[in-house]
């Protein structure tokens, strides 16, 4: 399959109540790798397996939440096309100079009926993965922490669900991969622009502009529950998990940032073209869909957000 | 020294043994008590929000979306950020919402 247009999520960028707290959250708890500082006292990091600067932004602010997120697009000829489609469809548009972010190129950045702004971008540095492109050994020493390997998605909450929907399967080029459905009522989305299970999730809720997590890739599910005896050896607080998911069969743990912004680590066993059917979740099922296990909602995970 | 504290709740009548190098969220579920929300246990998400009634303490930083300036000058804190340096008496004004997703079908 050759992806063209958006080829994955590039960067989230978090705010954060406190710098020090949180990159050592970040690093020390979860391994990411911190790779430049800026003038703004905004921290980059990275996690070990992606080649380019930075996945992962913070920020310091009054209030934790997502500032936005941006999506990686594979020629300056589709970030055209792309930004047209927005323009298009009625969002606000505006570019972003390049080095605004350190090491990132010229953004288009976007407003969306959700109320979250995202960018797409072509140009990041390269950092590097930590072990050469001629004869690499599978992975390099020195990781910390659960290891993240790859910052892979997030999950959104926001009102309007139809509006951004029809935003990232229209303009973006995304398709609807899992949904949860209830009658008519579309109440969670889970949109890929790729062979994963899902690049980008929004779920229906009353406040605009929420992020319910932002998700980390690990390998196997033995790294997932080693991730889990981290989280209580660092007293780090936990949301949910270990479990499986039912929609996008996802062996998952959640857990909170110091700001309280949070994340999940998982692995996945699933993957999709874009001929693959959409999948469907009913709310008499919603327990199985999140917790395939246990089968129980969890008001705290359902509703918890910043 | 670690000092231990009586956090009381007003709401349900339900008190708990606090230290001081604990706050006031993790003193009330470390033997299962409840009666505060519990959340994201750090600052920001706001579901722990309580008027503290009587007691010192400290606040660390949390997320001004939930408690204002103004509205932390009147004591007002969230639980999750709460450090006791006395007893402590309190009233729960956070909540955890509900989510319905079953409107539909009933």
């Amino acid at each position: 399959m050759a992806i063209t247009g958006v080829m994955r999520p590039g960067h989230v960028m978090l705010n954060v109540l406190d710098i020090d707290e949180s990159v050592k959250h970040y690093c020390e708890n979860m391994g990411l790798i911190e790779t430049d500082r800026d003038k703004q006292g905004r921290v980059y990091l990275k996690c070990w397996d992606e080649h380019d600067w930075f996945s992962v932004v913070l920020q310091k602010n009054d209030s934790p939440g997502m500032d936005h997120m941006a999506f990686k697009v594979d020629t300056q000829e589709s970030l055209l096309r792309l930004e047209a489609n927005l323009k298009e469809f009625g969002c606000n548009v505006e570019r972003v100079a390049a080095g605004e972010l350190n090491h990132c190129g010229e953004r288009v950045r976007f407003d969306s009926p959700t109320g979250h702004t995202f960018e797409i971008y072509v140009e990041k540095d390269v950092y590097g993965n930590g072990l050469p492109t001629t004869n690499p050994a599978p992975w390099p020493e020195g990781l910390k922490g659960m290891q993240a390997v790859r910052f892979d998605h997030c999950l959104l909450y926001g009102d309007d669900l139809d509006g951004s929907v029809k935003l990232f399967t229209e303009a973006l080029e995304f398709d609807v991969a899992e949904q949860v459905v209830d009658g008519e009522l579309q109440i969670a989305a889970f949109l890929s622009c790729s062979h994963k299970a899902h690049d980008i999730a929004f779920i229906r809720h009353e406040e605009k502009n929420k992020i319910h997590h932002a998700s980390f890739m690990l390998n196997t599910w033995e790294n997932v529950l080693r991730a889990a005896d981290i989280i209580s050896m660092k007293d780090i607080p936990l949301d949910i998990g270990p479990t499986r998911h039912g929609l996008t069969r996802g062996q998952t743990i959640y857990f909170f940032d110091p700001s309280g912004n949070r994340n999940e680590v998982f692995c996945e066993d699933s993957y999709r073209y874009p001929d693959s059917p959409v999948l469907t979740w009913t709310p008499d099922h919603l327990g199985q869909a999140i917790f395939y296990h246990s089968r129980e909602l969890n008001d705290r995970f359902l509703n918890v957000v910043t | 020294m670690n000092k231990k504290y009586t956090v009381l709740v007003t709401d349900n009548n339900e008190s708990f043994a606090c230290y001081a190098n604990e706050n006031l969220l993790k003193g009330m579920t470390r033997l299962g008590h409840k009666g505060i929300p519990v959340g994201c246990r750090n600052g920001g998400c706001g579901v722990c929000k309580v008027q503290i009634k009587s007691g010192e303490y400290e606040a660390k930083i949390m997320s001004r979306e939930h408690v204002s300036v103004a509205e932390e000058s009147e004591g007002i804190a969230l639980a999750c950020r709460v450090f006791p340096k006395s007893d402590i008496e309190l009233s729960v004004l956070g909540k955890m919402k509900q989510k319905d997703f079953f409107a539909s079908i009933s």
